[in-house]
């Protein structure tokens, strides 16, 4: 008889996939790169709300993912509408080169 | 709900994390963005066959809809709307000591989480929803009874949040008048 899948597991995906986003955004300096990853660091959090949902048997999880995914959404148009505006005023994307606010 | 043997379920999630932080980390280190998207769509998927194996069916085409096709449809847009792929900032990645250090102490968080987790004991209170009761009512049904009835003002704020971004978007990606000659 194979044990079922533990809880644990689902949550060290999490945090593996959290951890590959995370150092992601601190050594790539492409924004849209960046970008991406903080999705998939979005993504890890929601992988941890769904596993704790379904092993307490609840759906509030769910709901909580439904909102990020709505909040992501809408941080992907303003953010990308962002890009767009930078890339048009400066011609590049690379954060090292953005620092209006350096003084 | 189709009733599958713990062993395929084991199959499932093995291949599938695999394939999640495979693919993950090809996001992260490739030069092009356009094959970084394209390695994130492959994660979202494997995230979504996992959401599967936890009883979410609701989340898992939400998660195939909304992440691998609206928002990484919009990156791949504006990726190739602003010619990124040959652009200078393909440069190779500058070691810096600073990266180096951001990416130690997140691994030691990391390594924490692990440690964490393996002390973790499941003591929270279990609530109505159990899989049995979820098959024999339906997944989005539930789901849907709830957004509607005790988070209904949450997801009027959502849906007020969502109009805004798309106000928001529309405002910035325009062209100004002084600029239009």
């Amino acid at each position: 008889m194979v044990p079922d899948i533990p809880q644990g597991l689902y949550y060290a995906l999490g945090a593996v996939l959290f951890t590959i986003g995370a150092i992601g955004v601190i050594t790539r300096r492409n924004a849209i790169i960046i970008f991406m990853c903080i999705e998939l660091m979005l993504n890890a959090v929601n992988l941890t709300f769904i596993a704790s949902g379904n092993f307490l048997n609840s759906l509030d999880g769910v709901v909580f993912v439904f909102f990020i995914m709505a909040v992501a959404a809408a941080e992907a148009a303003v953010g990308l509408a962002i890009f767009v505006l930078i890339f048009r005023l400066k011609g590049t994307i690379n954060v090292d080169d953005i620092h209006l606010l350096k003084g | 709900m189709i009733a599958v043997g713990m062993g395929f379920k084991w199959f499932i999630f093995i291949v599938m994390a695999i394939s999640a932080i495979g693919s993950a980390l090809m996001m992260a280190t490739r030069k092009n963005p356009v094959h970084s998207a394209l390695w994130l769509v492959v994660t979202f998927f494997s995230i979504a066959v996992i959401y599967v194996l936890l009883n979410a069916t609701f989340i898992a085409v939400a998660q195939v809809m909304v992440y691998a096709g609206a928002i990484m449809m919009l990156t791949l847009f504006i990726i190739m709307l602003i010619h990124l792929e040959q652009g200078p900032s393909c440069l190779p990645v500058k070691r810096s000591f600073l990266k180096l250090i951001g990416g130690i102490i997140t691994l030691t968080l990391l390594l924490q989480i692990i440690a964490g987790i393996r002390f973790y004991a499941n003591v929270g209170k279990k609530g109505v929803y159990t899989p049995e009761m979820l098959a024999s009512v339906g997944n989005t049904a539930a789901v849907g009874s709830l957004l509607y009835g005790k988070y209904a003002f949450v997801f009027e704020i959502a849906s007020v949040l969502l109009l805004l971004g798309i106000v928001g978007a529309v405002v910035l990606a325009r062209k100004r008048k002084d600029e239009e000659e």
